[in-house]
């Protein structure tokens, strides 16, 4: 069964087409990259995907689930998780109870008005693992005002994986990073079972390339390319509207 | 963290009886009353408060939800009812109004929300004022009246008082752990990113919703106290001015902490009580003592002082940076 299927996905904002008709089918455990120009209506894509914005016409479906018309919180339920390009973290909080928050999100205990977050040490625990798997673990306890920025990238991470998502989006991981952090990162997301589908939007073809397994490049709105890793790279239109000459 | 802990328990231990012995050692009743205006007032910024500093959504009309369970109270006794019966009834109404006001208000956030919350109040003012077969109009309702549960008169200032404190400590108890709880979590969570909760798996909307249900729960106990305090009520009690007060109340102390509301109706209440005894401008204090606020302590009262304590206990003693930059001598 496909993991994630878009079918004939439009959406316009105004007279601006920023999806016209994209048709994705992600295979379960695949690594697949999104590339293309800015512009080119990727994270749009993603937002369609995760139902922050409805699409104007056309379906999505996560393991043959029509989720088109399911709102977006209760995706999140079906395993689909996601990460920012603009990081959106709680910053008043620590990083601990960003990850909490996440993990919240999918567990029947966030509408517990009696008891003590504190006292939730299950959901403590699952935190801190979540935070060692992205390498954040020995300042768990520190604000998220005063970590660097390419601590809040693997926060975003660490937030989605705590969830324990079936499919996995990720809008550009890698912006901002130092080459130190971005090999970090790489690994961290090499890491990742492969029970987990991945969908990557990324500029920085250098790291993004050898996690993919199918490239797919998306130009105006619209799938122009899309194949393995090496067709896409040698396809001449992928040289036209992206990689330049 | 021990200590800190520790240091804390005692401090509540010590406010805890400082308000059990009040009434007993202070001896004018009159100071007794205001200090059963300042628990009640406070359960009503504490009621506001959760909606303002922990959902990010600032209501104008709440003044509105405190009134009805105040008219409830007095009607259903006038009508000839038990205490029982009036109390919960104005329980069940206050509910099932600001159930309709959370319906109509959280359709929107922000400033649509103050103004939605405002206008509901205005009609709940203007059904007090207008309704006359049921409200007696601009006359008001008189409860003769008040009750004696477990044979404790309420008549008296010191009978009355304690009620209210068991009511307040209930309040400000069952925030405390409203607010720490994984709810508490969701709530605040909501307030600072709302979209992204959303993408998390929260439904937005009913946290807001529960939220909101529970502010309304703590101001028809005001409400209630209220009526049986004055044992009069009048659309003045619904007033936007009203809501404008108990708004003020958090603002100043703090919205978002569990003290400051209270601090904030302690505040408001004393300045209008016992000081427009000597003051006969007294709004005009209580105006300057907010803008003296607003500029040196923006985050309200109890958070202000608590940060400034830190800032006198660090600069207290020399910091381990402080130390390491002291030439070795």
């Amino acid at each position: 069964m496909t993991a994630l299927e878009v079918r004939g996905l439009c959406k316009a904002f105004g007279g601006l087409r920023v999806t016209t008709g994209v048709d994705l089918k992600v295979e379960p455990g695949e690594r697949r990259l999104l590339i293309g120009p800015n512009g080119a209506g990727k994270t749009t894509l993603f937002n369609l995907i995760t139902g922050e914005l409805a699409p104007d016409s056309g379906a999505v479906t996560l393991f043959g689930r029509d989720i088109t018309f399911l709102p977006c919180r209760s995706r999140a339920h079906l395993g689909l998780a996601r990460t920012y390009q603009i990081i959106t973290l709680f910053s008043h909080d620590t990083i601990l109870h960003n990850v909490m928050l996440a993990l919240l999100g999918v567990s029947p205990l966030r509408f517990n008005p009696l008891i003590a977050l504190r006292r939730a040490t299950q959901l403590t625990a699952q935190g801190h693992d979540a935070l060692a798997r992205v390498g954040l673990g020995h300042i768990a306890e520190r604000p998220l005002a005063q970590t660097s920025y390419g601590e809040r990238r693997r926060v975003e991470i660490a937030m989605a994986l705590a969830q324990n998502p079936k499919v996995l989006l990720l809008d550009e991981p890698f912006a901002g990073l130092s080459i130190d952090e971005r090999q970090d990162v790489r690994k961290l997301l090499a890491a990742i079972p492969r029970d987990v589908t991945i969908v990557m939007i990324e500029h920085d073809m250098d790291v993004a390339l050898d996690l993919a397994d199918r490239i797919t490049l998306l130009h105006f709105g619209a799938v122009i390319v899309e194949g393995s890793r090496a067709e896409v790279v040698a396809d001449p239109r992928t040289r036209e509207v992206y990689l330049g000459e | 963290m021990k200590t800190i802990v520790t240091g804390r328990r005692v401090a509540v231990a010590l406010a805890l009886l400082a308000l059990i012995a009040l009434p007993y050692a202070v001896k004018e009743t009159y100071y007794v009353n205001v200090a059963s205006q300042i628990l009640f007032y406070a359960i009503f910024a504490l009621g506001i408060s959760v909606l303002v500093g922990y959902a990010g959504l600032v209501s104008l009309g709440h003044a509105g939800l405190f009134g009805v369970a105040s008219y409830v109270v007095a009607y259903l006794l006038a009508a000839g009812y038990g205490h029982t019966v009036a109390i919960l009834a104005a329980l069940a109404v206050g509910l099932v109004v600001t159930a309709g006001f959370a319906a109509l208000a959280l359709r929107a956030s922000g400033i649509s929300f103050i103004m939605i919350t405002l206008a509901l109040g205005e009609i709940l003012w203007g059904l007090a004022y207008r309704w006359i077969s049921i409200t007696n109009g601009d006359n008001g309702i008189n409860v003769t009246a008040r009750p004696s549960p477990f044979g404790l008169s309420l008549e008296s200032a010191r009978g009355f008082y304690v009620a209210t404190l068991v009511v307040f400590l209930f309040a400000i108890a069952a925030t405390a752990i409203f607010v720490r709880s994984p709810f508490g979590a969701s709530l605040c969570g909501t307030r600072d990113q709302p979209r992204r909760m959303n993408a998390l798996g929260y439904h937005v909307w009913l946290i807001r919703f529960w939220a909101f249900m529970f502010s309304g729960l703590l101001t028809a106990l005001a409400g209630i106290l209220f009526v049986y305090y004055n044992k009069f009520i009048s659309p003045q009690a619904l007033a936007l001015t009203a809501s404008a007060e108990g708004l003020l109340m958090v603002i100043s102390g703090g919205a978002g902490s569990l003290l400051g509301p209270v601090v904030g109706a302690a505040l408001v209440v004393i300045v209008k009580n016992v000081v427009s005894a000597y003051v006969v401008r007294w709004n005009f204090m209580l105006g300057a003592i907010f803008v003296a606020i607003v500029i040196l302590m923006p985050e309200g009262l109890v958070p202000g002082v608590a940060r400034l304590a830190r800032a006198a206990w660090r600069a207290g003693r020399p910091t381990k940076a402080a130390a390491a930059a002291e030439p070795a001598s």
